[in-house]
């Protein structure tokens, strides 16, 4: 990896990206060759070292994207920057130095899972014959395939596909990890598994680009995340902060909703929801005080049983968003 | 691992990184040769020289050697009977024109479409494989192709001409006799010559693969164009692009069994084939080094 980095790092003096980013777009747009607009002004910087989630539904450009930063395909305008070097040009430099599952595993069935990985080792040209074994067998332990690495390809379940996709990206030692929705396909184990992969792997100082249409998936492994509605980009940061933003629920559980409802709008609550005892409404904004609302409440009669804010989850943030639930993008 | 490769690192980098670069040969020559569809397309083509080799024996097999001959059936076949080394011969002659090319389109068509429609073309690409030098190693083990189909149908042939017939002294085209070693040279030589008439159509079906994502579709195409090309050579009235028609020098071969040797259709195949390699590699590599891998 020496020279690699060196040579990174002059490409790097060169363009001049922002420091600190592993990944950063500017612009970034594809419109496929039937007119499909995939990707819309994208701007995306993904910190050093975070895992960062990105969400969105299907159809909302994420595999696009991650085409363009692999040099896969060739944006129709805009700038692309991995690892400090503008993308596709510099693929041979940086590309060694980035591990990625595009799209699901893409596997030759005709040979053993072992086989598979020295064909991809092969296709590196910084990969070393020498120790070309060794890295193999380090991947397949690291995935939990060694024991079906002679079994032929084609006879692998879809969850050891997966994983002998992720042992191809563990080849080498990476700074970047590029994963476009690795749970897909996957039971619940098998999840589990990758996404505690995903942390270990973080946790080695790894940078993690995860794509995912799963808000929990996001939630529980991220720390930061970006958010696509139908090929733009909606808001990115650390997911903390991203849930913060969306303010959470006022829930007031009483016997008498309707006065509760109707004094909670009276001092200008929002969103108001009646569901049995329980009366529910988006948290006041900043200048107002929840406990002056429970004191209105009691004050005019209300029998106030519960009274509370609901933490605001990464869902209501993308609800809060597009103002539209997660469903499949047209 | 992380032992071996801290002990790699301080080592020169620059000598044993060019031969790095042939990691990626190898790994495809195993992976197109090992395939079991690539053996297949060799079982058959071993098996055509045998069928000739057996047919021919059973037809004369009241000892009448070298009755006359009307001829029919591939160039060369009457005189297998007195000299097995002329199996050879009659199994190129014969395997020429469809089983040979064709082995070579089914390889060539899905050397690229194959990778793109099975979806590890991406993953070749992110390795990084290098776009040029992927296509430079697909091409370059297309060639190996070429030669092993053709050095199979004449070691096979060789085999049953030994078996089958006896062998010996060879009378050339011309009339004179030279000795069993030199036919052998011949044989070897024609070999070689079959092999490299086979260089401008690979690289045609090598550029056809970088156009669809589709292996099938490619093989298909690539099988079509050679039977397009066959048919228009054989039509008179389209003599005027004859010459420039990449099967037209193919049996030129034969020049090399005349005393002394014919180099005129002989070179003028090199050249066409040259040609065929040039413009279908130049535009394999324009198409390949743009194109969009979006499967
Ligand atoms: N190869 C392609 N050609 C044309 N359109 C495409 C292609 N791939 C994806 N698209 C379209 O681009 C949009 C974004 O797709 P994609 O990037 O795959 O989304 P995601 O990965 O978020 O599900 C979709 O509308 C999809 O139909
Ligand atoms: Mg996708």
């Amino acid at each position: 990896m020496t020279d690699t980095a060196a040579e990174a790092g002059e490409t790097e003096a060169e363009t001049g990206p922002v420091p600190g980013s592993v990944i950063e777009t500017r612009g970034l747009t594809k419109r496929y060759r039937g007119g499909q607009l995939a990707v819309d002004g994208l701007d995306l910087a993904v910190p050093a070292g975070s895992v960062f989630g990105f969400l969105g539904p299907n159809g909302s450009g994420k595999t696009t994207t991650i085409r363009m930063l692999m040099g896969l395909i060739a944006p129709t305008s805009g700038t692309a920057h991995v690892l400090g070097c503008r993308m596709p040009a510099a693929s041979r430099t940086v590309l060694p130095q980035v591990g990625a599952l595009i799209e699901g595993p893409a596997l030759y069935p005709f040979l053993t899972g072992r086989g598979n990985l020295v064909r991809f080792d092969s296709a590196d040209p910084a990969a070393d014959p020498r120790t070309r074994r060794a890295r193999v067998e380090n991947a397949l332990d690291r995935v939990g395939l060694a024991a079906a690495a002679g079994k032929k390809a084609r006879t692998y379940s879809l969850g050891m596909k997966q994983r002998l996709g992720l042992a191809a990206a563990l080849l080498q030692p990476r700074g970047l990890l590029v994963l476009d929705e690795p749970t897909n396909g996957l039971d619940p184990q098998g999840m589990r598994e990758i996404r505690s992969l995903v942390r270990d792997l973080a946790a080695e100082g790894t940078t993690v680009f995860l794509s995912s249409h799963l808000l929990d998936e996001i939630e529980q492994v991220c720390t930061h995340a970006a958010v696509m509605a139908r090929g733009r980009l909606l808001v990115q940061g650390p997911v903390a902060e991203l849930a913060a933003g969306a303010r959470g629920r006022l829930a007031v559980t009483t016997p008498d909703p309707g006065d509760a409802a109707r004094i909670l709008a009276e001092h200008g609550a929002t969103g108001l929801v009646t569901e049995g005892d329980r009366v529910s409404a988006d948290a006041p904004p900043g200048g107002t005080e929840p406990a002056d609302l429970n004191a209105a409440l009691v004050r005019g009669g209300v029998r106030v049983r519960a009274f509370g804010i609901e933490r605001a989850s990464l869902e209501d943030a993308f609800v809060a968003l597009t103002g539209e639930g997660f469903d499949v993008a047209g | 691992m992380s032992q071996a490769e801290l002990t790699a690192v301080p080592a020169p980098r620059t000598a044993p990184r060019a031969l790095w670069a042939f990691g990626i040969l190898r790994s495809e020559l195993a992976t197109t040769l090992r395939r079991w569809r690539t053996l297949a397309l060799l079982g058959v083509l071993a098996a055509v020289p045998v069928l000739i080799g057996i047919a021919v024996r059973i037809e004369t097999g009241d000892g009448s050697r070298g009755g006359p001959d009307g001829g029919g059936g591939p160039a060369f076949l009457s005189q297998v009977t007195n000299n097995g080394l002329f199996l050879v011969f009659a199994a190129l002659s014969a395997t020429l024109p469809v089983f040979l090319p064709m082995a070579v389109g089914v390889v060539a068509g899905d050397s690229v479409a194959g990778e793109a429609s099975g979806g590890t073309l991406r993953y070749l690409l992110v390795a990084p494989a290098g776009r040029t030098r992927l296509l430079l190693v697909k091409y370059a083990s297309v060639l190996v192709f070429c030669l092993v189909a053709t050095l199979v149908v004449a070691a096979s042939a060789l085999a049953a001409g030994a078996l089958l017939f006896p062998v010996g002294e060879v009378t050339t085209i011309s009339g004179t006799r030279i000795g069993f070693g030199e036919g052998l040279l011949r044989a070897g030589l024609i070999a070689v010559a079959v092999a490299v008439s086979l260089t401008g159509f690979a690289a045609l079906g090598l550029f056809i693969s970088t156009l669809t994502d589709s292996g099938v579709a490619a093989m298909a195409a690539t099988v079509g164009v050679l039977i397009t090309a066959q048919i228009l050579d054989t039509m008179p009235q389209l003599e005027g692009i004859h010459p420039y028609l990449f099967p037209h020098y193919w049996m030129s071969f034969t020049d090399l069994l005349r005393d002394p040797v014919h180099w005129d259709e002989l070179t003028r195949n090199l050249g066409l084939q040259a040609l065929y390699a040039a413009v279908f590699g130049s535009a394999a590599w324009a198409r390949f080094t743009t194109k969009d891998v979006s499967v």
